[in-house]
């Protein structure tokens, strides 16, 4: 159930499958139970918030990326460092007490493994989100600012997920 | 109280609730916090072509679709009805060094200057807006998140490829920033 998704790629047999588990976080997402589709709101609700604080806390804002890199405000890793603080606590949290989600389950968590790709990938969207100004939360919620240009980069990330696919199997993992 | 929610909020208001929202989806249907795992989505669901890296049934990820979803609906929301009336601040070294490359205009977290659809057209705003956001979302799936899934969420977790794919991002920006940023903002 956990890995069905992946099962199903015909070529990705244990050579080609460069630890889809580990490198995708689509199919670790996996809840056992099946509900209606509008339960999905409650996600949109939580994305919202996650909208208002984006924009409230300028964390969209392409000035505050320009600072963090160049070291001029504090503001970037203030908001990064206290919400790794935050998560990992409550991962502590819900580990420690085995609590369990609204509807019984038990938290599933899952180990990501190592691959070249974290360093390779990893500097080039470095490169893009210092130009864009956005990291892919942010490619979405910056179009909400109302600069419906900020749309080109998000289409632009779109085909660059797509090229990377294409090419997936050629490249160093 | 309106007011005080207009202001831009001190970061470890935002920090706290960024880091909430870990828990949050954990625990009201066992999803882990990642974003661009949407851009993948998209792909399966509009091109996935002979892609054996598109074909998965993207149906059941879509929740993620509601999340991004909700992201940009609570960024109009928050630019509609909690804008902040006072002019946008930048650090006075950054403002002094953006003039110098013709960026003045400062009225929105977006430099209009850099990013709309005429400068679309010139070799600068060409890298920025589609080789910037190319980078991204090439990047984000090569080391198999973002700052969401492995800054945030795989550091929560106490993963050390996420350490490395953070220091990773981290490094890039600086790069970017401070070498070649000068030369692509002077095209």
């Amino acid at each position: 159930m956990v890995n069905s998704n992946t099962k199903k790629i015909p070529s990705a047999g244990p050579d080609t499958d460069f630890e889809v588990r580990s490198l995708d976080s689509m199919c670790i997402n996996e809840s056992e139970l099946v509900h209606p589709w509008w339960y999905n709101f409650k996600y949109a609700l939580v994305g919202l918030l996650f909208g208002v604080v984006f924009i409230k806390a300028e964390i969209v804002s392409w000035y505050r990326m320009q600072e963090m890199f160049r070291f001029e405000s504090f503001h970037m890793y203030g908001v990064i460092g206290t919400a790794v603080m935050i998560g990992a606590l409550s991962v502590f949290l819900i580990k420690k007490l085995k609590i369990r989600t609204i509807y019984g389950e038990s938290v599933n968590f899952h180990g990501k493994s190592y691959n070249k790709g974290q360093i390779y990938g990893g500097l080039m969207f470095g490169f893009g989100w210092a130009m864009t100004g956005a990291c892919p939360g942010p490619l979405f919620a910056q179009i909400g600012t109302g600069v419906m240009a900020t749309g080109v980069p998000l289409l632009s990330a779109i085909a660059g997920t797509w090229v990377y696919g294409y090419f997936r199997e050629r490249l160093p993992h | 109280m309106a007011e005080l929610l207009k202001h831009p909020w001190h970061w470890s208001i935002a920090g706290i609730l960024i880091g909430l929202i870990v828990p949050a989806l954990l625990l009201i249907g066992n999803k882990h916090f990642g974003i661009s795992s949407s851009l993948r989505h998209i792909c399966a669901a509009c091109l996935p072509a002979r892609i054996p890296f598109f074909h998965y049934d993207w149906k059941r990820e879509i929740w993620n679709f509601f999340f991004v979803g909700g992201i940009l609906l609570g960024a109009i929301l928050a630019t509609v009805f909690l804008k902040n009336p006072a002019p946008i601040e930048v650090a006075p070294t950054l403002a002094r060094d953006l003039a110098g490359y013709g960026v003045t205009h400062i009225d929105g977290l977006v430099p209009t200057d850099l990013f709309s659809f005429e400068s679309l057209f010139t070799l600068r705003g060409f890298l920025l807006m589609v080789i910037g956001g190319f980078l991204v979302g090439f990047g984000t799936r090569y080391a198999g998140g973002c700052t969401s899934g492995h800054a945030i969420m795989g550091l929560s977790n106490l993963q050390w490829p996420s350490l490395v794919a953070t220091i990773s991002f981290m490094v890039g920006g600086f790069l970017m920033t401070n070498l070649l940023l000068p030369y692509i903002l002077q095209l």
